[in-house]
């Protein structure tokens, strides 16, 4: 919520802790991998490039998060997105056609998570836990593990690979969605009913407010964010592959949560997403340059992830809340 | 030795304002103290700094005359000192005996010894009568069983001082009563309490000494006997804010078509035919006693609760009500009864509880919500009701109890429904704001707009209703004019009658 900065004793600082992680921690790549060409532009554009798709989708997941649910179902969907879309393409040489089928799909299975939510009572992190190994199968079983080309260029350029003078169009749709997605949340009622939701649930009925409605409307959104995620994998990687988006919904997870938005609902930035994933790409990418072997990237990845949410946890609870 | 047990001396706490300002208070070994102020006054921010809840910015606290630092709740147990809050703090899902022993449980070769404990527990209840089975998980109990649990848990961990605030808050009369029997029964073991209450009649009959804060400070402090209902006001408000907490005869058109019509409502098997109807103006009460279904009605026209059957007309019109959303079409609003679960969303700043209900209108254009207008609206509703606060975004936990409740109100006034429906809306509001509430509800009742009225505390019943409904287990068993009811007996003993 913007109005919670106004005040100074209010200062959230859970919610301001990833900027400072951010600059402390670009500050120490900067001195640290300069010689290694980190500070080069265009390896710094390179890392909005490839963090384009996780921050996309964590627009979406932080109306998930702040509305107290989970969707573990991102990266599947953005699998099978890409699958749909590339054998569309082929067949019908349609783009048109392509997305919209592309982002139906992934909003009908959102639309399917929340039911299971909100009319069955399943608790969300198994509900979308079981629908995600029943996507990522069918993208297994749906060309045999095959990869689907695309030859369409205007749609590998739009979608993935072109660029708008210097710009990448990846960096252009990242910047859209986070224009609607701040608005959203931060000027409209949608904003206000998704955080009295997860903030409380009860009060937030007894205000009126269709709860029901609200988390169904946050598993869509995710779901078509996560489609358009996989849009973004197909035209930046000119095919479709099953195994897109392996683990992006934890990356997903931890974007939102390093970004401020508390697991249990209620409290939620979109713009702290945004930072939370550049974070973890710009990690990437130093560890990268660092000449560190996958296995030790993988330990040093996990132990960032835990030291930064530890990090703004303790300011949290330093102001005693 | 020093003749208390407890003294803290020139305390002194800021949170953004300074909250307490040099603040002596003293317990007698063995005596019920009430602590009583107005709303923010800083009664539960004193006791949560003798808990060790709260951090002092100055000030020393004394146990049998010796200075002790009290930095941790854990420190002020050691010292015997124990707080009851007003959120219980039992844990839900486990028994009343796991609860009594929780972090101190007693085990044999390593594992936990349930029979001991029980019967242990059973021990330490039976010796302050309190009648329940250890073995009861205590989510199945009553509020105010919970309570006294919580009472034994701290008195079976020795505790010679205990703090009570606003124990009775939430009790049914009987449970009332159980628990000042419970309180003189401690007192006889020897036990000091602080009692913080906004029940004045309460305070007149159990409490020995009385300490009288108003914005920080000690305004007085002396022994029960010396003082009275007309002193304890003036210390408390220092003015005569208080004074319109009675009875005044109310006109409105008693011959209007009705503003709401209720016929035969079923609700479930125990409220199964419930009618009556409301003029607009009129502010017509709910008496009865704890679970005789006020509680019920009102959320049952919220739409909180399914209707089984009968018809709701507003203005002679029928409405359906499927949902809380068509109720609010409708024109109802509803201030319910737990505040916390049900009315805030507490980790949310004042305004954003404030708005909620109306984000949806406070557009501009259409889309985007106005921030300036609802800044206005809120700083407003601030003003009017004069809630204590240093800003409209401040988190709505910190607010005192009382103040918080005045946000809950503020919430559904910005709706401007026609009815406006009260569930116990003083419960924890000091004698200022509750004359502040009533006179407010009144302001509404004059404009035209029809209220219905719960309260548990028939004073205030008395003091609001043009008339008033009496249930008994699911029953409508009377409607007086609150004309005829000549004393408080009166409808007490018309609530008590099954009929
Ligand atoms: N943790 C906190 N942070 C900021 N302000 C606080 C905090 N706790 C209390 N306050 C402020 O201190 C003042 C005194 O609060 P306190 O809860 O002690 O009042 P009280 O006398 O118990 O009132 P009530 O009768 O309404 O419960 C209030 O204005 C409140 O907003
Ligand atoms: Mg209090």
């Amino acid at each position: 919520m913007p109005s919670s900065r106004k005040s100074k004793a209010d200062i959230q600082w859970d919610k301001y802790m990833v900027y400072f992680i951010f600059v402390g921690v670009f500050i120490v790549f900067a001195i640290i991998l300069g010689n290694k060409g980190f500070l080069n532009v265009n390896n710094l554009v390179n890392i909005l490039r490839q963090t384009a798709v996780i921050s996309i989708i964590a627009v979406a997941g932080t109306f998930v998060m702040a509305a107290g649910q989970i969707d573990l179902t991102v990266g599947a969907i953005a699998a099978m997105t890409a699958m749909i879309v590339s054998l569309i393409l082929e067949n019908t040489n349609s783009i048109f056609l392509a997305i919209l089928v592309g982002v139906g799909f992934g909003a009908v299975i959102g639309a399917v998570n929340g039911l299971l939510v909100t009319r069955f009572g399943l608790p969300a992190f198994l509900a979308t836990m079981g629908m995600m190994q029943m996507i990522r199968g069918s993208a297994m079983w749906i060309t045999d593990t095959a990869a689907v080309p695309i030859s369409n260029t205007t749609f590998c350029n739009v979608f993935g690979i072109g660029n708008i003078g210097p710009v990448p169009v990846l960096v252009i749709w990242t910047i859209l969605f986070y224009i609607v997605g701040i608005i959203l949340f931060n000027r409209t009622p949608f904003g206000r009913h998704i955080l009295a939701t997860g903030g409380n649930e009860v009060s937030a009925g007894y205000s009126g407010i269709n709860t029901v409605k609200v988390k169904m409307a946050a598993f869509i959104m995710s779901g078509a964010f996560a489609a358009f995620g996989g849009i973004l994998y197909a035209g930046r990687l000119q095919a479709g592959r099953y195994s897109y988006g392996d683990g992006d919904e934890m990356s997903v997870i931890a974007a939102v949560v390093i970004g401020g938005t508390s697991m249990a609902g209620g409290t939620g930035s979109v713009i702290g997403a945004l930072f939370g994933s550049i974070l973890m790409g710009m990690i990437n990418n130093a560890l990268i340059l660092a000449n560190l072997s996958s296995a030790q990237q993988t330990v040093v990845k996990g132990a960032i992830i835990v030291l930064s949410v530890a990090v703004s946890n303790l300011a949290q609870k330093r102001k005693g809340n | 030795m020093s003749e208390f047990v407890l003294e803290m001396k020139g305390i002194e706490k800021a949170f953004a304002v300074p909250v307490l300002k040099g603040v002596d208070f003293s317990l007698k070994a063995g005596e019920v103290h009430a602590l009583v102020g107005g709303n923010g006054a800083g009664k539960s921010t004193l006791m949560k700094i003798m808990t060790g809840v709260y951090s002092k910015d100055a000030g020393d606290i004394f146990i049998n005359g010796k200075i002790v630092p009290i930095h941790s709740i854990h420190d002020a147990g050691r010292n015997g000192i124990a707080m009851i809050f007003q959120e219980l703090s039992l844990i839900q899902t486990m028994t009343v005996a796991e609860n009594i022993f929780l972090g101190e449980e007693v085990t044999k070769n390593g594992l936990r010894d349930t029979r001991y404990m029980n019967n242990r527990a059973k021990e330490v209840l039976d010796n302050l009568g309190i009648d329940v089975d250890p073995g009861t998980v205590v989510s199945s109990l009553s509020v105010g069983m919970s309570q006294m649990v919580e009472i034994a848990k701290a008195v079976s961990k020795n505790a010679k001082i205990l703090v009570l605030d606003e124990p009775t808050a939430s009790l049914s009369t009987s449970e009332t009563e159980h628990l000042f029997q419970l309180i003189s029964d401690l007192k006889q073991k020897g036990v000091s309490m602080v009692y913080i209450s906004h029940r004045m009649n309460e305070i007149l009959r159990i409490a020995d000494s009385i300490t009288i804060l108003r914005d920080g400070i000690i305004a007085h402090t002396g022994a029960v006997k010396d003082i009275n209902l007309d002193k304890i006001i003036m210390h408390m408000l220092g003015d005569g804010r208080g004074n319109r907490f009675h009875w005044v005869e109310r006109t409105y058109p008693s011959d209007a078509p009705d503003l709401l019509t209720v016929e035969h409502l079923n609700i479930n098997h125990k409220l199964s035919d419930i009618s009556f109807s409301l003029k607009p103006g009129e502010i017509l009460g709910f008496a009865g006693l704890m679970g005789s279904g006020r509680t019920e009605i009102l959320e049952t026209l919220f739409g909180i609760r399914k209707i089984r059957g009968g018809t709701i007309r507003m203005k002679g019109s029928p409405v359906t009500i499927r949902n809380t959303r068509d109720s609010i079409k409708a024109g109802f609003a509803l201030i319910p009864e737990d505040r916390r679960k049900q009315g805030l969303v507490l980790i949310h700043s004042l305004k954003e509880n404030a708005i909620l209900p109306k984000v949806t209108k406070l557009c501009k254009g259409g889309v985007l919500v106005d921030e300036k207008a609802a800044n206005e609206m809120v700083e407003n509703n601030v003003r009017d009701l004069g809630v204590v606060t240093d800003g409209i975004h401040k988190r709505i936990n910190l607010l005192s109890g009382g103040n918080q409740q005045k946000i809950v109100v503020a919430k559904w006034l910005n709706m401007q429904p026609d009815i406006i429906m009260l569930d116990e809306p003083t419960a924890g509001v000091d004698i200022g704001a509750k004359a502040e509430i009533i006179e407010l509800i009144r302001g509404v009742a004059d404009e035209g707009k029809g209220v219905l009225f719960v309260s548990s505390e028939l004073t205030e019943l008395m003091a609001v209703c043009d008339r008033i409904i009496v249930l008994y287990d699911g029953r409508i068993t009377g409607s007086l004019s609150r004309k005829d009811i000549k004393t408080e007996e009166e409808l007490q003993y018309a609530i008590q009658q099954e009929k």
